[in-house]
């Protein structure tokens, strides 16, 4: 099945407006992992007739990785640009498949004028699965199987959303399994703050070597989690205590979209 | 006038204006932090401070350390109706005032005070095994060597005397009631019958002889009392402060998402103005401007009140290290170190500047003589320490605006992070890709 992906600025050219924009990020547009669950929402958007659009060529960095590593300047100059562009297209809501964009997005840019409702994809696929929009015919590949859900900090403990992407994985009939930390006692994967753009400093551990542990010692068969970086982290550390052939590591997107054979 | 009367006076004067006196220095201290917006949504604000501080409840994440802590806290509260008395009788030269009075309630009031007096003695014994003896990670660390760990064994023995003052008053004033020498009505035999004290006095002091006992009475009672004056006094030096400060520190919580980081207005202006055709860029600075401001902090004069609150109301207690995903794996940063660092550069500060006027620097600063660069590197700004904290101390936010000055004013970034940096104002994302390219996954297999 192809995608379909408008564009706002086509959109706009039919003189249509879109009820939401899809924020596909950096990691989402760029990183070869993230571009799967990119395209794994897109299919449930898809599947859904959810009207929705995104700025392709006229989306750029959110500012996150620059504000984080202390450089508000380089920040505040991509968020008064993108802001700029929603604001020019009358966006009144967003929807992101990366904790951080949705954190700054929802949390950072209405103080420079940008004033959005941001929710994450979880949250969005559990509203259209309680509106009937989405109906999981099968429960997928994972019924029966132990899946653990590794909390991005961003959305997490950084924005309170603990239930959305739990509720997602019960609709698969698997078995969800917590790790020792999790929740708002999850550990973080090693990535946030900039982390993810530079070397850790030095340490006797890496942290994502740390928190594979705890997801291993679940005995989960899948790793869920719901943000590009965590992914990343998460897959390194499978592949270092050479664990791919049992563990997967993928995006709730990903799951509910096996679920519902797209 | 009675001599113990006046002795007693001179003692609680001396000791109260000495406590004010440095209360005064440490709101003077938090003072020299800049403004940041705390008021409104009192009702928020209340309830935040009754759950966190007056209920604990963060403490009871971790519940062996929280029902200790909170026999501790509820003997210490309750406590302070003894206290009353102890003041009280001192003033007026009484022995059990409120005794006559109250009757079958000072019993009981007095009664359930022991109860908790003895919970509270296993607590601290508990305690300090655990700080010594089994030597529990989290308050062993590298900060804690040497004057944190010294504080906090004093403290626990503090209250070990204290308690044992009371019971000492209690108990001695019980064999002397029973031989009908209580001051606290003399000539009668009798049993208070307090809950702990009536059975434990007669098992340890029947042998003194009413003398003897009269005179262990009173050391109870003075002991007690300047144990408490010594303990006040003392708390403005010690971590242990965090039981007075835990309240207004969680009332002026952060009530906002916690991975909302601050809006610097002051590069707000600047950003706005690159980003104007129409602005003038010669034109002259308006001289009503204020002074410009320093980009992040380089010391504690550069953080919030509320920073400079976090430091003072801190108890060393680790639960933030211990959560910390660096220091779990080995970084050397430690969200406590850095709440301990800015209190203890906040004091040297107030100190000199008290000493040498407003205006002295001593060349020193946070950043650098107490914070390392690499510290400050280590942090994945997950909010771990933030969430953990039981009395909502925010060391994330010191970490960023330290990182803010090191970045914005002095250009010192790990490598990586310029590429990343570079990136994001070339091409719009943290790689090197074009942003027109940013459509391209769509058409691909």
């Amino acid at each position: 099945m192809s995608i379909q992906v408008p564009t706002m600025a086509e959109m706009t050219a039919k003189g249509e407006h879109p009820d939401i924009l899809f924020w596909v990020g950096c990691s989402g547009s760029f990183d070869d992992r993230a571009k799967k669950i990119t395209k794994a929402l897109v299919k449930i958007l898809n599947k859904c007739k959810v009207s929705f659009a995104v700025l392709g060529s006229e989306e750029s960095c959110s500012g996150d990785p620059a504000k984080r590593a202390g450089n508000e300047f380089t920040y505040q100059m991509q968020a008064m640009m993108n802001i700029e562009v929603l604001n020019g297209y009358e966006v009144k809501k967003i929807v992101t498949a990366c904790p951080h964009c949705f954190n700054t997005l929802k949390n950072e840019y209405p103080e420079l004028g940008g004033d959005y409702e941001v929710v994450h994809h979880t949250q969005l696929i559990q509203d259209l699965i309680n509106t009937g929009k989405l109906t999981l015919e099968s429960s997928g590949t994972f019924k029966g199987k132990k899946i653990t859900f590794h909390d991005p900090c961003y959305l997490g403990r950084a924005n309170d959303v603990y239930e959305a992407p739990r509720q997602l994985i019960a609709k698969l009939d698997a078995e969800l399994v917590e790790m020792k930390r999790c929740k708002s006692k999850g550990l973080c994967c090693g990535a946030g703050g900039a982390q993810m753009f530079k070397e850790a400093e030095k340490g006797n551990k890496e942290i994502n070597i740390e928190r594979t542990e705890d997801a291993t010692e679940t005995k989960a068969a899948v790793i869920a989690t719901g943000c590009p970086f965590c992914n990343t982290m998460m897959t390194d550390g499978i592949k270092n205590a050479e664990k791919e052939a049992e563990i997967k590591v993928l995006d709730i997107a990903e799951l509910i979209a096996n679920a519902a054979e797209l | 006038m009675n001599i113990s009367v006046i002795l007693f006076a001179i003692i609680a004067i001396i000791g109260t204006s000495f406590f004010s006196y440095n209360i005064w220095k440490i709101k003077y201290n938090i003072n020299l932090g800049l403004p940041t917006e705390r008021s409104g949504q009192r009702g928020k604000r209340l309830k935040t401070m009754l759950l966190v501080a007056f209920g604990q409840k963060k403490m009871f994440s971790r519940p062996i350390p929280a029902l200790l802590h909170l026999c501790l806290y509820v003997a210490f509260v309750i406590t302070q109706i003894e206290l009353f008395e102890i003041i009280t009788d001192g003033l007026l030269h009484e022995h059990r005032f409120f005794r006559n009075g109250l009757g079958g309630f000072y019993t009981f009031t007095i009664s359930f005070i022991e109860i908790l007096s003895v919970l509270a003695f296993f607590a601290t014994i508990i305690f300090l095994a655990r700080r010594n003896l089994l030597k529990l990670p989290r308050l062993n660390m590298k900060e804690m060597i040497g004057w944190p760990t010294k504080d906090a064994n004093l403290i626990l023995i503090f209250e070990l005397v204290l308690l044992i003052c009371i019971f000492t008053m209690n108990g001695t004033d019980e064999v002397l009631f029973q031989r009908g020498a209580s001051h606290a009505d003399m000539g009668t035999n009798g049993s208070f019958g307090f809950s702990v004290s009536s059975f434990l006095g007669p098992l340890l002091f029947d042998g003194l002889s009413t003398e003897s006992l009269h005179f262990a009475e009173r050391m109870g009672w003075w002991g007690h009392l300047l144990m408490v004056l010594g303990f006040l006094n003392y708390l403005p030096y010690s971590k242990h402060f965090h039981i007075l400060l835990a309240f207004p520190n969680t009332y002026y919580s952060n009530l906002e998402a916690k991975g909302k980081f601050t809006n610097m207005e002051s590069v707000t202006k600047e950003v706005k103005l690159m980003m104007d055709p129409t602005a003038d860029p010669y034109a002259a600075p308006d001289p009503d401007a204020p002074p410009p401001s320093r980009f992040g902090a380089k010391d504690v004069s550069d953080l919030s009140w509320k920073n400079l609150m976090d430091a003072y109301t801190c108890t060393e207690c680790g639960r933030c290290t211990s959560s910390c995903p660096a220091n779990i794996t080995g970084k050397l940063l430690s969200p406590r170190k850095i709440m301990m660092d800015t209190r203890d550069r906040l004091v040297e500060v107030g100190e000199s500047k008290r000493k040498n006027g407003k205006d002295f620097e001593d060349g020193k600063a946070l950043l650098g003589d107490y914070i390392s660069e690499e510290e400050l590197w280590a942090c994945t700004s997950c909010n771990a320490c933030v969430d953990e904290c039981p009395v909502n101390i925010d060391p994330l936010s010191i970490i960023i605006d330290l990182r803010r000055f090191l970045v914005m004013e002095e250009s010192k970034i790990p490598n990586e992070l310029t590429g990343m940096l570079t990136n994001i104002e070339n091409n719009g994302a943290p790689w090197q890709f074009s942003q027109n390219d940013r459509l391209n996954w769509a058409n691909e297999e």
